[in-house]
């Protein structure tokens, strides 16, 4: 659950770099070649990241396996213990307070569902569809995306979600992992968990809101 | 209808003596015995069971012991696990000679302070060897992964406690108890998991079963679901802990009882000095009717702090603070001077009570029963106060000393010691007496042994601080392994007992019928309602301070309490079932009879000698006197049969290693 | 001291045996003085219901004074309770009826975990916990058989790391706290207490893998580093146990000892 998580947070962490791309706007460099960096970008890595190790578009394919199984094992680490929980605690107290448990540690299920689902609407509407179309041009179509406000929404929605998501969920991988030493460092780990968090909600809905504003076009 | 002398309480049976220590010098009398004891071959061990009743230090370390021997052991408690056997709330400390500190302790100091301590009533060869294999204790416990406390060396800390002069405590803050059970019950946990040890939880021990005059097993009733069962061993081994509830207000939990030890004293053990009951002089005062337990908070307090009252009647109501030093009594400074605050246990007891009972008393009025019948509003408690510690020390410094204590105490009064005096009254915490037991520590039923507090004896008529760990560690780890086997030699040549032998069915029965006579009484009184008018009576006549009519006077009183009991309590329930109000009542049957015996015996012994003190016998400065001339020697009685007198048989104290004196604390 | 006595609803859990559904009860008391603790104020409802001829409430309790770990209830949602207040954590025979005010409804449960069923009302089947300790929970020292004490230096902070594990009392309150009724910091506090000293080494890789596999066994959940545990825990055991325990679980995979 930690380790694949850990590696999930990685993954978003480079692809919020790429989105950012987008802030860079298409221009004409001195040689007069029209450069459009985040097209450019996708297509290094779907096609020559690591070539020539590798032939040309092996690479992406080894790369979202990787990320799939990540995704598979965390979400079966995640039904394991849910189940688990579910057994343990079967019957339900009549009244029930919480004391320490953060309000983003009681999202980690259903918002790890919720993740599930919009992660899967994001994959057909920027990966699966425009491969199938073969679609090239990435920037255009984020662009044409973004430009109506129910995409910005619901892109927005599921940032926040993940925002929930990583808010605990960061830190307590490291906890998990044996970081927590000290009630300080507990303390300090809940905090970075925070700013992460925050860090990747902030790089990722900056592009679409641009987009939105007419700021990127 | 009552009598008018003591002797018609009792009996006068055959004198008795231990025949177990070996007639050696002191020092060879436990290597002598460990050599001479008969030995089980190790592949005998696996066909014998020893049924152990307690998992404290005594029966906890006992039981983890015999079965790293190999023996198959039955283990039986009525806690919900062994972990918490009220063992567990010693606070202060665990005695051993290590000499550590390089202050002149030894084996030989640490038995003379623990013989003195005890008043000169304990068995000279039994102490020895206490002091003998303390050391041992603290390596065994060191190597379970006790975390005692240590020095920035790495090394263990000592501290000196309980009025001796030398640094020989070992301790774990204030939780040495607990920390010392733990030791014990994991390594318990360790045997119930190589399969020596079985546990029997939530299982009350009721009846015990004597075939041919040797103890082969016990009835105990499943406190869940209400089973009566026989359990049959070779050998029977109580560690079933002190009788202070007898008093019903007691530092000890709710659910110590006497009922094991009883039941076996109703079956031919001999009970010796009952009237040795150790009354504690810092506790938290109770604050009304409904008060369930007393809470002791450690000795050291009087290290800094100061006793008094208000001079004045009129004054115990007021705001302490607000009187002014020249209405103040420091009356343990006034009385004794050069030990102050420091005086012995049982005289700091004692004083707290004179001046509550001549109403200078400070704290919640509480009600009570005088000898007349009459209820009387009194105030029980004095004060102890830290003003001057904190002027003198700060806060800061009191704080690191006591931080505990004084957090404990304000939890439990809602009181901030640091700004006002705290409240304190003296409560039972210790009984010195117990099952009467030989060297071996076996009771005088072949195939009966008795350890730790349940015995009578190492601490005497009083118990040092830091000793009681100490013994029930040294029964459990040490001595009852070395000596049981002496026993258990010849146990595979014994009979087997079947579960319908006439003596198992007649002891189950025995069970049963009293359980029935329980239910069937359906009367108007709660069975607390019984026993806390019990406690009162105890406390009023048979508590700090008492006298020939006091006690018979209250053996009247209890007989009549006994009856009415018997015509009007309500148990409510049935006995298939988790019945907790059944279980309390089953306690309680014995504790009248113990009551009673408990009188008996402080009637019997016409001096003082450490817990036990007769007003009639006090020097002139109002100090226990003790009586070696006709009083030395181990009160050991005999049930006399229902409704017959109980017997007592001496056992002469011989003093071979230690001359007597006599203590003073002025 | 003070002499206010409170009037209460009591919101009781009461349930006959193992296998019956309960339900919550209600009853009125009234002039429970604010010295009494919460255990005593149980007691005078016992005896009212005594007296009235009703079965008593049953609920474990033993030493009274916060250390045997016996007693364990689930006041207004919280293992132990608080009163109205939620500061610092305690036992529910510590606590005191002065933290609550006249008038209060106060709703009773026992701990609520499978691993934990009910005997009868509010008392519980805690054996778990024992079979956990069974699992490896100890120093494999036979009686007799220890070096002199002062063999082993060890150095003040771990022992008293040690000891601040070793505070736990089992009583618990950690699994009754959990959403996941995890029992990871009871285990954790007895992992860590024997890992930090010396004498726990030889076994240490091996008793956390027997130790882990036991909790899970025994229909526990699993930990969400929720803080649940750590918050109600009466003796106040750290969070960061569990991480410890983490630790050794991940290093006893790499070590040969580790297998048995």
């Amino acid at each position: 659950m930690a380790v694949t998580g850990l590696v999930l947070i990685a993954f978003l962490l480079m692809h919020m770099i790429g989105n950012l791309k987008m802030f860079i706007p298409v221009y004409v460099n001195e040689v007069g070649e029209t450069v459009n960096e985040f097209n450019h970008y996708a297509e290094f890595l779907k096609q020559d990241l690591l070539y020539p190790i590798l032939p040309k578009g092996v690479f992406i394919w080894i790369f979202r396996l990787v990320i799939l199984a990540c995704l598979v094992l965390h979400i079966y680490s995640a039904v394991t213990l849910w189940l688990r929980a579910n057994r343990a605690t079967a019957s339900k107290y009549t009244v029930k307070k919480t004391i320490k448990q953060s309000f983003s540690s009681k999202w980690m299920r259903w918002g790890g569902i919720l993740l599930a689902l919009l992660l899967t609407w994001h994959l057909i509407q920027f990966t699966i569809v425009p491969t199938l179309a073969g679609d090239h041009d990435p920037r255009s179509l984020v662009i044409a995306a973004f430009q109506q406000p129910l995409f910005v929404a619901i892109y927005v929605a599921m940032m926040l979600v993940v925002y929930l998501h990583l808010a605990h969920g960061f830190g307590s991988a490291f906890m998990t992992l044996g970081a927590n030493t000290s009630p300080k460092a507990e303390r300090v780990l809940r905090v970075i968990a925070h700013w992460v968090a925050a860090l990747i909600l902030v790089g990722f809905v900056a592009m679409p809101f641009s987009v939105l504003a007419g700021v990127i076009n | 209808m009552a009598a008018k002398k003591p002797e018609d309480f009792f009996r006068i049976g055959a004198e008795i003596s231990d025949k177990k220590a070996p007639d050696k010098p002191i020092d060879q009398v436990w290597q002598t015995r460990q050599f001479e004891a008969h030995l089980v071959n190790p592949a005998n061990r696996r066909k014998l069971t020893v049924i152990i009743v307690g998992t404290g230090l005594a029966g906890g370390a006992a039981a983890a012991s015999l079965g790293e021997a190999g023996y198959n052991v039955l283990n039986f408690c009525y806690q919900d696990s062994a972990r918490r056997a009220h063992s567990i709330a010693a606070q202060g400390g665990i005695n051993a000679a290590k000499n550590y500190r390089n202050d002149n302790d030894s084996v030989h100091r640490l038995f003379y302070d623990t013989v003195k301590g005890g008043d000169y009533r304990s068995r000279e060869t039994n102490v020895y060897r206490l002091a003998e294999v303390s050391a041992s204790i603290i390596d065994q416990c060191v190597a379970q992964g006790v975390p005692f406390a240590r020095e920035y060396g790495g090394l263990l800390d000592n501290r000196s406690f309980g009025g001796v002069q030398v640094q020989r405590t070992f301790y774990a803050r204030g939780q040495t108890g607990q920390q010392l059970l733990i030791g014990a019950y994991q390594a318990l946990s360790r045997q119930v998991d190589a399969g020596t040890v079985k546990m029997f939880p939530r299982h009350e021990m009721l009846e015990l079963i004597v075939v041919d005059g040797r103890a082969r097993g016990i009835v105990t009733r499943d406190m869940v679901t209400g089973a009566v069962e026989s359990h049959i061993g070779d050998a029977v081994v109580l560690a079933t802990g002190g009788y202070g509830n007898v008093f019903f207000l007691s530092t000890n939990a709710m659910g110590c009882n006497n009922t094991a030890n009883f039941r076996a004293y109703r079956k031919g053990a001999y009970f010796a000095n009952p009237c040795y009951t150790q009354i504690h002089p810092t506790c938290i005062p109770v604050h009304g009717t409904n008060q369930s337990k007393l809470t002791l908070m450690s000795e050291s307090l009087r290290n800094d702090g100061r006793i008094w009252v208000p001079k004045k009647a009129e004054d115990c109501t007021k705001d302490p603070r607000q009187i002014p030093e020249e209405d103040r009594d420091y009356y343990l400074e006034r009385i004794y001077p050069s030990f102050g605050n420091l005086v012995p246990r049982d005289i700091a007891s004692r004083q707290a009570k004179y001046r509550c009972d001549e109403g200078l008393g400070v704290g919640p009025a509480v009600t009570e029963i005088d000898p007349d019948g009459n209820e009387r509003q009194v105030r029980r408690g004095v004060y102890l106060d830290f003003a001057e510690a904190i002027g003198r020390l700060g806060k800061d410094a009191v704080s690191a000393k006591y931080g505990n204590l004084f957090d404990m105490y304000a939890q439990i009064t809602g009181e901030d010691p640091y700004s006002t005096p705290m409240r304190i009254y003296p409560a039972v915490h210790y009984t010195m007496g117990g099952l009467w037991v030989d060297y071996d520590l076996s009771s005088n039923i072949p195939g009966l042994y008795v350890c730790g507090e349940a015995n009578f004896s190492d601490h005497g008529a009083n118990r040092l601080g830091a000793s009681a760990l100490m013994q029930g560690l040294a029964d459990g780890y040490f001595v009852l392994p070395n000596t049981i086997n002496d026993y258990l030699a010849d146990a595979l040549s014994f009979p087997k007992v079947s579960q319908d032998a006439p003596e198992v069915v007649e002891a189950v029965t025995a069970v049963k019928d009293q359980i029935d006579k329980l239910l069937a009484v359906d009367g108007e009184r709660t069975v607390d309602s019984f026993h806390k008018e019990l406690g009162s009576i105890m406390w009023e006549y048979c508590g700090m301070e008492r006298r020939e009519e006091g006690l018979m006077t209250a053996i009247q009183k209890i007989r009549e309490l006994r009856e009415e009991f018997w015509q009007n309590v309500k148990v409510t329930g049935v006995n298939e079932d988790f019945n907790q109000t059944l279980e309390r009542a089953g306690r309680l049957v014995d504790f009248f009879d113990l009551g009673e015996l408990l009188c008996i015996d402080a009637l019997h012994r016409r001096e003082s000698c450490g817990g036990h003190f007769r007003a009639e016998s006090q020097t002139e400065d109002g100090e226990a006197l003790r009586d070696d001339k006709n009083f030395l020697y181990v009160g050991a009685w005999e049930y006399g049969g229902e409704g017959g007198k109980p017997i007592l048989h001496k056992e002469p104290l011989v003093y071979k290693a230690i001359e007597l004196k006599q203590r003073s604390y002025k | 001291m003070s002499d206010n006595t409170l009037n209460l609803t009591l919101r009781v859990w009461r349930q006959p045996n193992r296998n019956a559904p309960g339900k919550i009860e209600e009853y009125k008391i009234s002039g429970i003085s604010t010295d009494s603790s919460f255990l005593e104020m149980l007691d005078e409802l016992n005896e009212q219901l005594t007296v009235e001829g009703k079965e008593p409430v049953a609920f474990d309790h033993d030493c009274r004074e916060g250390i045997c770990g016996m007693c364990g209830i689930v006041i207004n949602g919280v293992p132990h309770g608080r009163g109205n207040s939620l500061d610092t954590p305690t036992t529910t025979c510590q606590l005191h009826m002065r933290k609550f005010k006249n008038g209060d409804v106060i709703t009773i449960e026992p701990w609520r975990a499978a691993p934990f069923p009910v005997i009868k009302d509010l008392a519980v089947d805690r054996s778990a916990f024992d079979k956990i300790i069974q699992a490896g929970g100890y120093v494999s020292v036979p009686t007799g058989a220890a070096p002199e004490a002062h063999a082993n230096a060890v150095s003040k902070l771990k022992a008293d790391r040690a000891f601040d594990a070793a505070t736990c009392i089992g009583c618990g309150a950690c699994v009754a706290a959990c959403p996941n009724s995890s029992g990871m910091l009871f285990t954790a506090a007895k992992i860590t207490h024997l890992g930090l000293l010396p004498q726990g080494q030889p076994e240490r890789a091996l008793r956390v893998k027997r130790m882990i596999g036991k909790h899970d066994e025994l229909g526990f959940g699993g930990c969400q580093n929720l803080g649940e545990c750590a918050a109600v825990c009466p003796k106040s055991i750290p969070l960061d146990t569990i991480s410890q325990l983490n630790r050794d679980l991940i290093a006893s995979l790499f070590k040969g000892d580790g297998k048995h």
